[in-house]
């Protein structure tokens, strides 16, 4: 083998460099060009997590088992909270597992450009590889879980239904919300180290704030679109619905959560890029 | 289309000195600022300008007003001191930062190895990190699988390929690291001194392959403190001082010459105070340098002043002697095991029996240590001294350092049949 390829006659691939003012446009079509780039780091993220801990990859399910079973005691049995007809340790932990995704996924996209410092200084890439990546790798702990979750509803017998099939949109749904706000906290964080630290005190105030531990049909009819906006009780919601049959089905509360995903992720978008140009100097 | 690779335009790129030193504000500065600017901007809407007092950042422009062609297959050198903005132009130019005024036009692929190993991750094994950081650099997978075995050929990690990166020694990650980064074929390779690491050998290796590189054809910027690496690779040179553009030649002899890196050469040193780490074990103060005596035994005369800041193992000197485009020619080691210890302040005085040398101004740079490889300090070749004469009597034409700098003494007998 040689090295020496034919140079290509030079199409016009050109760029220029200038400093950009205002909003930028979201090169998107960059980021397709660097799919490849997109796929490696996801992977990389899936390779690492794990490696050098004894559970390994035991760990994706036991975040959310643990917290199923302290749910199922302090809210389930002495709280005696509402549980839609189906036994509580199931409702909880169909919460669980769409809501472990999103948390770990805003927490992880978060510090991922602050953790890849280092690339950032040194290379040029579309910036948008390394949250985007951060919330792909997410996926495999997500699939390990919902494992877990159709053996407890074998346990259970509790058949899904066919609405399964919305469980895909759902996903996306949370997916699309926790990149919008990774993206938004990624760039703060980028300048304000403070977001490191506010990251696990939001999650849990967001959790509180989603239907996991109680039903929303605990909450007055007319507050329930508005309550919606939290597009996590869309996702939430929505998977009771699709696997148990309880809940409601997908109408205005999940076009209000999904309404509001795209807002996030829009404008997270528009406001990463617009960031974007000074990561380098400043990470 | 022309052959324009690179077409630089007016460039400039502005710091905050307070961005530079507190990298990243808290949410509490960001506040407090912002308080302070609308507080003021509230004042200047009650036409009270100037009674509160303003703490806007100092500005500090790394680049400024940097204007410059590069045509396809040039290999231009890029010198000047650390922080003369070297750096900063390559990283415009990779697009790493953006300029904060002015434009540059990019025709071509662009690949630049601004640090050997971006990107490696310590737990993954070296084959997956070559795909990891070929990904990154810009290669495509299909790119990869095909270079793969010459990377792994040039790397000569083949046996530990599935050996985690963190049990490699620093020598294999650099070779793998240089060795993906040299595959990748861009139209337009941009180097930053990744030179300045690795032993001889690998550096040797580096520079064939980015001459190789240079021959095929592609257009090469290349920043190096390694001045014969820069002599003998471009066919051009930029200049670059306090963030201008100082000069543009062909000539990079004589570029590398005059700038050198390190500015002006004297036959005193003295060290800035600031200039003190505070992590540091050993520092040189001041150095002096006299040359006494006459061809073919001159002799440098050092007075050496050094001080101990924190607690260190032995140490001992070197002191490294190059020409004047800074080509090492030879060291010496007075002592070469570990006579310093931890003490205040030592005076030492060094004397250098100089081999015979063609007349030239030469370099010296000085070096203190343990151990051989655990550097306390180091100071690059400040200190000058020039030789006037020739070493060779009765030589009747110039020296010229095509041949070398050292005039070994030589001896010829006739045998008696051949003289006439």
């Amino acid at each position: 083998m040689t090295s020496e390829t034919p140079i290509l006659p030079s199409t016009p691939a050109f760029f220029d460099i200038e400093p950009s003012r205002g909003w930028v446009n979201l090169g998107l079509g960059e980021l397709w060009k660097h799919r490849e780039l997109l796929y490696f780091l996801t992977w990389r993220e899936i390779k690492v997590r794990y490696k050098q801990t004894a559970l390994g990859v035991g760990w994706a399910i036991l975040q959310p088992l643990f917290a199923m079973l302290i749910f199922s005691l302090f809210f389930g049995r002495l709280g005696k909270l509402p549980s839609d007809g189906v036994p509580y340790p199931l409702f909880v932990f169909a919460g669980l597992v769409p809501w472990t995704f999103f948390s770990n996924a805003i927490s992880a996209s978060s510090n991922s450009l602050v953790n890849s410092a280092h690339l950032i200084s040194k290379i040029y890439f579309p910036r948008l590889a390394l949250p985007i990546s951060s919330i792909l790798s997410g996926l495999v702990d997500f699939a390990l879980a919902f494992g877990l979750l159709l053996v407890i509803m074998a346990y259970y017998r509790v058949a899904p239904t066919v609405n399964v099939l919305w469980l895909l949109p759902l996903v996306l749904l949370a997916a699309v919300t926790a990149l919008g706000v990774g993206l938004w906290l990624s760039a703060l964080n980028v300048e304000f180290r403070d977001i490191k630290h506010t990251v696990p005190f939001l999650a849990q105030m967001w959790m509180f704030a989603t239907p996991i531990a109680y039903p929303s049909s605990m909450l007055p009819a007319r507050w329930r679109t508005i309550y919606g906006l939290n597009p996590m009780v869309g996702v939430v919601e929505g998977f009771r619905w699709a696997l148990l049959g309880t809940g409601f089905r997908p109408g205005r509360i999940m076009l209000a959560s999904a309404l509001a995903a795209v807002c996030l992720l829009v404008s997270g978008a528009f406001y990463f890029r617009r960031m974007e140009r000074t990561f380098a100097d400043v990470v | 289309m022309s052959n324009i690779a690179l077409r630089v335009d007016g460039l400039g790129k502005k710091y905050s000195i307070g961005e530079r030193r507190a990298a990243y504000k808290t949410l509490r500065d960001g506040v407090a600022t912002a308080a302070e600017g609308s507080l003021r901007s509230l004042g200047a809407l009650f036409g009270r300008t100037g009674s509160i007092p303003t703490s806007v950042p100092t500005d500090y422009w790394a680049l400024r007003n940097v204007s410059f062609e590069v045509k396809h297959g040039e290999v231009v050198g890029i010198i000047g001191k650390n922080g003369a903005g070297k750096s900063t132009l390559l990283k415009i130019l990779s697009r790493i930062t953006q300029p904060t005024e002015g434009r540059a036009r990019v025709c071509g692929r662009v690949g630049s190895l601004l640090e050997v190993g971006t990107g490696f991750h310590p737990e993954l094994t070296g084959r997956e990190n070559i795909y990891m950081n070929g990904a990154i650099l810009g290669m495509s997978k299909a790119d990869i699988e095909r270079k793969f075995d010459e990377i792994v050929a040039f790397a000569e990690v083949d046996a530990y390929l599935d050996t985690p990166v963190k049990r490699y020694s620093s020598g294999m990650q650099l070779r793998l690291g240089f060795a993906v980064a040299a595959h990748m074929e861009p139209e337009i390779l941009i180097v930053d001194e990744v030179l300045a690491v690795g032993d001889v050998q690998f550096q040797k290796k580096c520079l064939g392959k980015i001459g190789e590189v240079a021959r095929g054809g592609r257009t090469v910027l290349f920043v190096s403190h390694n001045m014969t690496a820069v002599r003998t690779l471009c066919e051009r040179c930029l200049v670059i001082e306090k963030g201008a553009l100082a000069e543009d030649t062909k000539d990079v002899a004589q570029a590398v010459r005059r700038y050198g890196g390190y500015g002006a050469g004297s036959s005193r040193w003295v060290r800035d105070s600031s200039e003190f780490r505070s992590d540091q074990k050993m520092a040189f103060t001041s150095i002096d340098c006299q040359i006494s005596g006459d061809q073919p035994q001159h002799t440098i005369t050092l007075t050496v002043e050094l001080r101990s800041i924190r607690q260190h193992a032995p140490a001992f000197i070197a002191f490294d002697i190059t020409d004047a485009s800074m080509t090492p020619l030879m060291q010496a080691l007075p002592k070469p095991e570990g006579f310093l210890h931890h003490d205040d302040v030592y005076q030492l005085l060094v004397e250098i029996d100089l081999p015979p040398l063609i007349p030239g101004t030469y370099r010296i740079a000085a070096w203190v240590g343990s151990h051989f490889n655990s550097t306390y300090d180091s100071v690059g070749p400040v200190l000058e001294f020039s030789i006037t004469t020739s070493p060779t009597p009765r030589r009747s034409f110039p020296h010229t350092q095509d041949h070398g700098s050292l005039v070994p003494r030589s001896r010829v007998s006739v045998p008696v049949s051949n003289a006439y």
